[in-house]
């Protein structure tokens, strides 16, 4: 193997783990917005399940991309609203309350799909979508400027929600609410309507994510997420809650399953190694909640309900 | 005329016991609603979802094997969900408990004799403990939230299994397909009542409940995590050992999972399959939830769950609708339950204007 080869590789492996990142990076994002506002929200999977599906179909329907995106963001924000009222208004044990949205959407999609698709029917992904200049940079082109427009969405979240979350009053009221919402209403912050917000917000990007996935992948098939919305969700512990930590998570999930691929594409590993790597994402996260445990907090009011005067 | 919400003086009991029937006749009413949309007649869709599958002394036995892991499962799990200690990884203790239990079966597969199975048993129980006290020791130690890391090591104990099965354990004999041997009749749980499947584990589950019931109930250990579940400050002050009830709500899980694992492998499976549960480790946590945290309760709510895996399978079979209605049905009654929970510190009530008037 010439050196020459050797690069070509990994510049297509990278490009392939940030293409591969980006469903977890949108998810996670949104999970991490909800935290922040002291609400944890253990269905994205479901969510982006549903998001996924509506997505798929949509695109298949009217072959136009951009619709089957905001479908995904429609189902999401729809089912945020949803959470926020089971979780907020009725006071839902989140520990739980996400798992029915797992189930629920995991068996809806599915349902859905066989009902109104049976046979899988691929659809066109987006085209990439050069960077002018930049995207002629040798090695640095191709890994990072000639990606999907998804992609450079979500990775354009990543400062506006660092953004948002210092430099706002609202991202400085979230803050606030997940810390100590007992200060915040005694300020006059409204805990209900901003964690409402911040929970709706949250689901439109998980049901993003899955839209984006399914457009990615090009079809749709029943648990097409296979867990990614739960690793999502460790991404925000690994990410110790902020944008860039949740970020950088999400780049190294990415890049685990693209050498991954690549390992299979090429057999180099032989089938029992190339299961032991499919754990990989599970025991990573594993070993990084352990170590965010030991030097980061969690929002204090992580999973409390507020009631005020309570 | 306003409907304003205001707390009970205390919690009600009578709703309670109210809000699983509550959700569960929501769950129903939403299910024929779907069913509707999906074009099918819902009073033939009810008959073949609810009635069908139990109408004869077969069904009713399939009916309890469903429900076994279920409410054993869920027994376990209500010990640490009554402290707060969230294990949702019973559906990964299942599979490590399949695992050690049936490599018992397998490497026991030429002899015979009655050590056989209660070492199976044996041997998935402590699968079941080692796999929840992995949780259990980074909480302890660490801080490391048990949601999560019980979570992801329901994938790993998944792709073990399958790996296992894809190797060392397949059947030498087996043409290649990823299956263990079949288990040898001293592996095997006996069937007791003729003209069904029922087979011994049903009552080991059974009794499992009643232990999990003594436990609960009448053990000053029980109380404890009564209290510490309602009020963590209090039970720190009465000098309960936080750490020793969280080592117990994750491995009281960890070892009913592990027992119904193999209970699965040496009843109606018979062999190591690359899955071995159709998620019961998931659906046990809503069984816990909808039975009130209450073995009786659970035992009534994993007939109710058995059902709708039933009733997923017949619907599949007669009306064409895929077994995912399954899932929806499961997440639609944790939901409505959740939701009607509500209803048990709080209540609505409707002023009239002449109670606003005064």
């Amino acid at each position: 193997m010439n050196d020459s080869f050797a690069v070509m590789i990994i510049v297509a492996t990278i490009a392939s783990g940030i293409r591969l990142a980006t469903p977890f990076l949108l998810a996670s994002l949104g999970e991490a917005l909800g935290q922040r506002s002291g609400v944890l929200n253990l269905g994205v999977d479901g969510v982006m399940l549903l998001g996924a599906f509506g997505a798929y179909y949509m695109v298949l329907q009217t072959n136009n991309l951009y619709y089957g995106l905001l479908v995904g963001i429609g189902l999401g924000l729809i089912i945020g609203l949803f959470y926020a009222f089971i979780t907020l208004n009725l006071r839902a044990e989140q520990g739980v309350s996400g798992i029915g949205i797992y189930l629920f959407g995991l068996g809806m999609s599915d349902l859905l799909f066989q009902k109104f698709v049976g046979t899988p029917r691929p659809i066109l992904p987006f085209m990439p979508l050069d960077i002018p200049v930049l995207s002629g940079l040798p090695i640095v082109g191709e890994m990072l400027f000639q990606h999907s427009i998804i992609v450079y969405i979500a990775f354009a979240l990543v400062p506006v929600m660092s953004f948002v979350l210092h430099r706002t009053t609202y991202g400085l009221n979230i803050r606030a609410i997940g810390e100590n919402p007992e200060a915040a209403d005694s300020l006059g912050v409204s805990v209900m309507a901003t964690r409402y917000s911040a929970i709706i917000i949250g689901n439109g990007l998980a049901g993003l994510a899955g839209a984006a996935l399914a457009i990615e992948l090009g079809i749709f098939q029943q648990n097409l997420t296979n867990a990614m919305g739960f690793i999502a969700i460790a991404l925000v512990y690994f990410g110790a809650w902020s944008p860039k930590g949740v970020m950088i998570g999400s780049l190294v999930f990415g890049l685990v399953q693209a050498i991954v691929l690549q390992c299979k594409t090429f057999g180099v590993i032989p089938r029992s190694a190339s299961d032991l790597a499919a754990m990989a994402p599970a025991i990573i996260t594993i070993l990084a909640l352990v170590v965010v445990a030991k030097r980061f907090k969690q929002p204090a009011a992580l999973t409390k309900p507020y009631v005020r005067g309570g | 005329m306003f409907i304003k919400i205001e707390p009970r003086p205390e919690p009600s009991r009578a709703m309670k016991y109210l809000s699983p029937l509550l959700a569960a006749a929501l769950m129903l009413v939403s299910g024929l609603i779907i069913f509707t949309l999906l074009g099918k007649n819902p009073a033939s869709a009810f008959h073949a979802f609810f009635i069908e599958p139990v109408n004869d002394l077969y069904g009713i036995g399939e009916l309890f094997i469903k429900a076994s892991p279920l409410m054993l499962i869920g027994t376990g799990l209500a010990v640490g969900f009554r402290a707060s200690i969230w294990n949702i990884g019973a559906e990964g203790q299942l599979a490590i408990g399949a695992i050690l239990g049936g490599y018992i079966a397998i490497i026991f597969n030429d002899s015979s004799g009655f050590f056989i199975l209660p070492l199976m048993i044996l041997a998935g129980a402590v699968g079941g403990i080692l796999w929840a006290s992995i949780p259990a020791f980074l909480k302890t130690v660490f801080n490391a939230n048990e949601i999560l890391v019980s979570l992801m090591l329901n994938y790993v104990a998944i792709l073990l299994l399958a790996m296992l099965v894809h190797g060392p354990l397949r059947d030498p004999n087996g043409y290649g397909f990823p299956q263990s041997v079949l288990f040898a009749d001293s592996a095997i749980l006996p069937v007791l009542l003729e003209g069904t499947r029922l087979h011994l584990g049903v009552f080991l589950s059974l009794a499992g409940v009643v232990v999990g019931w003594v436990f609960l109930l009448k053990s000053f250990t029980g109380y404890q995590i009564q209290v510490a579940g309602l009020a963590q400050k209090a039970a720190t002050y009465a000098g309960y050992k936080y750490k020793k009830l969280i080592w117990i709500g994750l491995l009281s899980g960890g070892v009913t999972a592990g027992i119904a694992g193999v209970l699965e492998i040496a009843g109606p499976i018979g062999q190591l399959l690359p899955s071995v549960s159709p998620g019961y480790g998931y659906a046990a946590i809503i069984v816990a939830f909808v039975g009130r945290l209450h073995p009786g309760g659970i035992f009534l709510s994993s007939l109710l769950m058995a059902l709708l895996y039933l009733g997923g399978e017949s619907g599949q079979m007669n009306l064409d609708l895929p077994s995912a209605v399954t899932g929806i049905f499961q997440g639609l009654l944790l939901f409505y339950l959740l939701a009607a929970d509500f209803l048990i510190n709080y209540r609505i009530r409707l002023n009239t204007l002449q109670q606003e008037a005064d």
